[in-house]
């Protein structure tokens, strides 16, 4: 009836796991609970679960991304916990939870933190600044969004059901096949991410057409701002790649559900393609990663050095450039299974490649503050603090890619430290570089930026203390997933590491108190005119919140950085531009298709992780029921009438043209007093 | 010029930061290991070149045109600079085609499948669940758990995995290879100085890959003999049934030798003809592995 | 807003990005607005195919690597028989062009014309797919199924995710013949028929790969 789940599935002798599962439970019950007394469901369902604005969308994806930071973040305690106790001795976590512990953290950080930030920020942030009132399919971007939701939840809930993968992050056969792994773990791994990933291509689609076919009139390519550039490429990597992990996760299914021979040891299978397939889809994910955060940095940058961009042109060519290289160097990422000198050396040599393109990227930003007048917010610390940090993980890439250098360190905590070098000070401090630019966009009110700015200390501070000493490890030989060791040297190092942990744990604390105090301050922080930093771009031109629909009217663009076109043009004639005529606008219906088919993707997944083959059958026939359901749909849009969008727009020009007229007298008075 | 003045001061630095103590693949014990060294310190050195400069310029100009640098000269619409633009791309191409040239050759010299010698000591190296066995085939001796070589021969490594996959490495003797199922890939080393230097498995390979370390062991070439003589005239024999009892899962193992191994043993595991590592007996809970013994 | 006074030798430095402020027209080659749901609709779809095909790639690929790993079990040469195959192509082909007539159809807004060439078109789709399920099951009464080998592993999944892509396309098709039915010819539906279309004849380019690569490929060695 129940396939193999029984009451044996609940980790009653992990009291560590079942602890933290009972926790997470309980905070989630108290969470849940707060809102149904408050009577908050309703608002959630209407305003947030079924929406298909691409705004909402965008900010619960940022949302789910730093819930699963804190999970993420958790493990990493324990892991750098562990391994401070760990010489000689067993340390309070048993292998068999120590290698859940970095499998998931792995997992969860790559395609449960990282992916949905930078997606979330695409979605919110890309149609605001291509000056248009939704993404392509808003519709499919919802179904999208809550089946990257599901996977997570997959995760969450093997850590009270079951187990999860103790594999690694990548699940190699033969060990992830069922000879060697044959608890669930690995199912939860494998249909987690399969589920996942196939909201995240959903996403990706969605997101390219959206910059290829929908811009407001005007903008030409090579008027659009740097991030929908990047944005652009990260999701034509994603078409590009994420059908690969798609196809080998299923091959790995397949051998495991079905007694196919892929990857296994016997009958001719071949471990060695998983490993090349997985790695054709993960280093162009890497890229999928850092490209956004370029995009971030560009724009944060530019607007706070109170410039355009240095060298567009190049930085364009350089995003471009990296998106086609980014699918020819796989095999940096194991020079050591013994492929040939000319393979080794061509791969090698790609891979450095690659750094030319990024190391332009950097001197463009670079000589976007050449000339700056640079305001230092917590979105330029973030900024700054990434361009020195990446340098010096870029460094350390190149020099593993050096085949040489990889076969003495390949594997090693060196490995460890790049890639958090390039992921955390890339990819993360992108995001939350993102994050305190774009929230008061997205809600009317700025982050507290004394509480920002002490929780940028923290990271930076704690990064370096954390991730430094893994380098030495690295050279010391030490490889990585060591639940115990017995060579007493590294000891010290790691004792440093963990140190660090802990300030970053300050900083994320931080980080959370500057939410709530932001929030609870929110009428003294707000910012009627949608423009708090002076921003270039078209997102600043509406208000913050912006209204469903985005734009009143189609903005008329006519030239790159719009916004200080039209700003300039505003202060020259001492005039808003004329108001428009207005007319109706329609707008997608909100639909809970996304959240009913995550729901029958949770239902199928967890139904095949334990073969209980009826509810796999409900599950299926569910999704596809939601389907026909949302295509038999009569109305699928409701329009918003002249009258009320006249009546938005004009108290979002009333407020500008104040800001406006102060402008000019503040201007006025610096002229007369220089 | 600057870049062998950088590459001290990597050194300098790197062994500072190592506390002098040294145990490190920074501090090789053989001709392979010493080259990695060479190209990797190279590799760091050129790379500072490009990369001191850029992190002091970025935290200069941050500095200097922050808003409230009245003296800092604004420049609101400055945005191209052709000259520049060239610079931005041909330095970095510059560099990368030096480091390129060091990739090019490094793999090719360092290929760890290049032979040093035409005469190498044959070593065989089996990956287990979880301990690693090395068979001498010319002198007919297995070892678990402990590599014995002679300091100065040149060793020729085959290496195989009977189960999942994992890598053999000993730090101080440079280039890690992967041990796979079914295949046997191949490395050359050479071990100068004579003494013991911990080796392990740098890929995870399940619940008791922390158990997958053994000692290497250099020894002046009478004690080499000295030592494969005692092999042989203890412990057991590696046969068919022998090979067996290995396949189960068990850690930590405590070194110890058979005293003859059947002939063409490793091959018949390479090619498959002998059954692979039995893997765990259940899913949860995990498989026996006894708590760890404190040294 | 900072807008200090310009630098008359800032001016000549702005080439490309930074026009901004000078109000320049644009021109015919600029973007002139988001486009027509239609194209939208056919675009996103058209990518949702290639990545698909890239999923096939990444199948064909392990075909490629595996089809020597025979593991002593019987080869690709022993085992195809082109001419169940050569039938399944007529099939597949038949239905393609059915569903071309559909198209015709339903611009043509013609609720008659439209429902029989879709008929038609799933007809002979379940005439390709039996007669593929028919092969599998010879191949595995005789001993030659997915377990045997990595060369069956890697035939049967390839070619089954083919078959599966067609058994979804009927489905599809079955609820989009319901969908002209109830609603008539509205956009939305007609969009999606574009798309229906799109669809089937992909996984036609699909089979004519599987048929030279695995079948023509196959059956010569
Ligand atoms: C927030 C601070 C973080 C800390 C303290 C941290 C710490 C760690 C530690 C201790 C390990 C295990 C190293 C080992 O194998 O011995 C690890 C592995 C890993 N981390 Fe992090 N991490 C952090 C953030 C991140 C982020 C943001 C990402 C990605 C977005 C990430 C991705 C990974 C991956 C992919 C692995 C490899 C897992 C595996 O071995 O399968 N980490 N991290
Ligand atoms: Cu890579």
């Amino acid at each position: 009836m129940f396939g193999k789940l029984t009451w044996q599935a609940i980790p009653f002798d992990e009291p560590i796991a079942l602890g933290a599962a009972a926790l997470i439970g309980l905070v989630l019950c108290a969470v849940l609970v707060w809102v149904i007394v408050k009577g908050y469901v309703p608002y959630l369902w209407r305003e947030w679960i079924t929406s298909v604005d691409h705004k909402r969308i965008g900010v619960m994806y940022c949302v789910l991304a730093m819930i699963m930071l804190l999970r993420g973040f958790i493990d990493a305690l324990m892991m750098r916990s562990q391994q401070a106790l760990a010489l000689h001795a067993p340390g309070y976590l048993p292998p068999e939870h120590y290698d859940q512990i970095f499998s998931a953290h792995g997992t969860i950080m790559i395609f449960f933190v990282a992916m949905p930030f930078v997606i979330g920020l695409m979605n919110f942030a890309v149609p605001l600044q291509l000056g248009v009132r939704d993404v392509a399919f808003p519709t499919l971007n919802s179904v999208s969004f809550w089946l990257t939701a599901a996977g997570s939840f997959l995760v969450t809930l093997s850590l009270v059901v079951g187990e999860f993968a103790r594999t690694g992050w990548l699940a190699y056969p033969p060990l992830s096949e069922l000879t060697y792994s044959p608890g669930v773990g690995v199912d939860y791994y494998l249909w987690a991410l399969e589920i996942s990933g196939i909201g995240t291509l959903m996403a990706g689609i969605n997101m390219a057409t959206t910059i290829l076919k929908m811009r407001a009139p005007g903008l030409s390519y090579t008027r659009m701002p740097v991030f929908c550039w990047t944005s652009l490429a990260s999701n034509l990597l994603i078409i590009a790649a994420f059908p690969i992990l798609t196809a080998v996760l299923s091959m790995l299914l397949l051998d495991r559900y079905c007694g196919f021979h892929f990857f296994t040891n016997d009958a001719g299978g071949n471990p060695m393609m998983f490993v090349n397939l997985i790695w054709a889809w993960g280093h162009p994910e890497v890229y999928i990663l850092i490209l956004p955060a370029f995009g971030v940095f560009s724009e944060v940058i530019s607007t706070f050095s109170g410039k355009p961009l240095f060298g567009y042109r190049s930085m364009v060519a350089a995003t471009m450039v990296i998106c086609i290289l980014s699918f020819m160097v796989w095999l940096h990422h194991f020079f050591t299974m013994g492929a040939g000198g000319d393979v080794n050396g061509v791969f090698g040599i790609m891979s450095m490649v690659i750094a030319v393109p990024t190391g332009v990227k950097v001197f463009n930003w670079l000589f976007t503050m050449y000339g700056g007048r640079i305001r230092f917010t917590s979105a330029m610390l973030w900024s700054v603090g990434f361009m020195v940090t990446f340098v010096i993980g870029g460094m350390s890439g190149v020099l593993l890619a050096v085949p040489p250098a990889d076969f003495a360190l390949h594997n090693s905590l060196f490995l460890v430290a790049h890639f958090h070098n390039v992921i955390i000070g890339g990819v993360l401090f992108g995001a939350l570089a993102g994050t305190a630019y774009w929230f008061p966009k997205a809600f009317g009110f700025t982050l507290d930026e004394r509480l920002g700015k002490a929780a940028f200390w923290f990271w930076l501070v704690g990064f370096y203390v954390a991730f430094m000493p893994l380098y030495v490890l690295g050279l010391m030989g030490m490889t990585r997933r060591m639940q115990h060791y017995d060579q007493p040297e590294w000891r010290p190092w790691l004792l440093i590491a963990a140190a660090g942990v802990l300030l970053i744990l300050t900083g994320i604390a931080l980080q959370v108190a500057q939410l709530f105090v932001s929030i609870r301050t929110r009428n003294q922080r707000r910012d009627p005119t949608g423009d708090p930093w002076d921003g270039r771009t078209l997102e600043w031109t509406t208000a913050s919140p912006p209204p469903v629909f985005n734009f009143a009217i189609y903005p008329d663009v006519t030239g790159a950085e719009p916004y200080s076109g039209m700003k300039e043009r505003a202060l020259e004639s001492m005039q808003p531009a004329q108001e428009p005529k207005y007319e109706a606008i329609a707008i997608p219906r909100n639909t809970p298709t996304g959240f009913v088919t995550a729901f029958f993707a949770v239902v199928t997944g967890f139904a095949m992780i334990w073969h209980i083959w009826w509810l796999v059958t409900i599950g299926l026939i569910g999704a596809y029921a939601t389907f026909v359901a949302f295509a038999w749909r009569d109305v699928g849009e409701t329009e918003i009438p002249a009258e009320e969008v006249a009546r938005i727009d004009r108290a979002t020009r009333e407020v500008r043209a104040a800001a406006l007229r102060r402008t000019h007298a503040r201007q006025h008075e610096q002229g007369q007093s220089a | 010029m600057i870049i062998s003045v950088l590459r001290s001061m990597v050194i300098l630095t790197v062994l500072a930061s190592l506390g002098g103590c040294g145990e490190t693949v920074l501090s090789p014990i053989g001709p392979i290991g010493a080259a990695e060294r060479t190209i990797l310190l190279d590799s760091v050195a050129i790379m500072l070149a490009i990369v001191v400069p850029t992190i002091v310029a970025t935290l200069a100009f941050a500095w200097w045109f922050r808003h409230g640098n009245s003296r800092a000269r604004y420049r609101p619409r400055w945005a191209y600079s052709g000259e520049l633009e060239l610079l931005m791309w041909s330095v970095p191409a510059l560099v990368i085609l030096f480091l390129g040239g060091i990739a090019w050759i490094g793999s090719h010299d360092l290929d760890p499948a290049k032979p040093l010698h035409p005469k190498p000591l044959q070593i065989e190296v089996v990956s287990l669940d979880w301990k690693w066995l090395f068979i001498y085939p010319g002198q007919q001796v297995a070892s678990i758990n402990r590599m014995v070589v002679p300091a100065g021969v040149p060793l020729h490594l085959r290496v195989t995995s009977a189960s999942v996959m994992n890598v053999f490495f000993v730090p101080r003797l440079g280039s890690e290879i992967y041990s796979m199922s079914g295949m046997a890939t191949q490395l050359n080393l050479q071990a100068d100085e004579p003494g013991t230097y911990p080796g392990l498995s740098a890929n995870f390979s399940g619940d008791g890959f922390p158990y997958m370390r053994f000692n290497f062991e250099a020894l002046p070439a009478p004690q080499f003999d000295a030592w494969i003589t005692a092999a042989r005239s203890t412990g057991g024999v590696l046969d068919d049934a022998a090979y067996r009892g290995l396949l189960r899962q068990s850690a930590p193992l405590h070194p110890y030798t058979y005293r003859s191994v059947q002939p063409g043993l490793f091959d018949r595991i390479v090619t498959l003809q002998l059954p692979r590592g039995e893997g765990p007996r259940s899913g949860r809970p995990s498989p026996d592995i006894k708590p760890i013994a404190v040294h | 807003m900072n807008t200090a006074a310009l630098q008359p030798q800032d001016v000549p430095e702005q080439v490309g990005h930074s026009d901004a402020g000078t109000g320049v027209p644009h021109g015919a080659t600029d973007s002139a607005g988001p486009a027509s749901r239609r194209i939208i609709v056919g675009y996103g779809f058209w990518l949702f195919l290639l990545s698909d095909i890239i999923m096939f790639s990444a199948f064909f690929a392990t075909y490629a690597v595996l089809s020597g790993a025979t593991d002593g079990g019987p080869t690709a040469a022993q085992l195809f028989d082109t001419r169940n195959v050569a039938l399944e192509t007529a099939c597949l082909l038949a239905s393609s062009f059915a569903c071309g007539m559909a198209s015709v159809a339903v611009s043509e807004r013609n609720q008659m014309w439209t429902q029989l060439t879709l008929l038609a078109t799933g007809v002979l789709g379940a005439a390709f797919l039996a007669l593929e399920i028919k092969e599998f099951a010879s191949l595995v009464a005789r001993g030659a199924g997915p377990t045997r080998s990595a060369f069956l592993t890697a035939f049967f999944t390839l070619v089954g995710c083919h078959g599966l892509h067609i058994t979804a396309g009927l489905l599809w098709l079955g609820t989009m013949m319901a969908q002209f039915l109830a609603k008539g010819f509205r956009e939305n539906i007609r969009h999606r028929f574009l798309c229906f279309s799109l669809f089937w004849h992909a996984l036609d380019i699909i089979w004519i790969a599987i048929f030279s690569l695995v079948y023509l490929n196959g059956a010569r060695a």
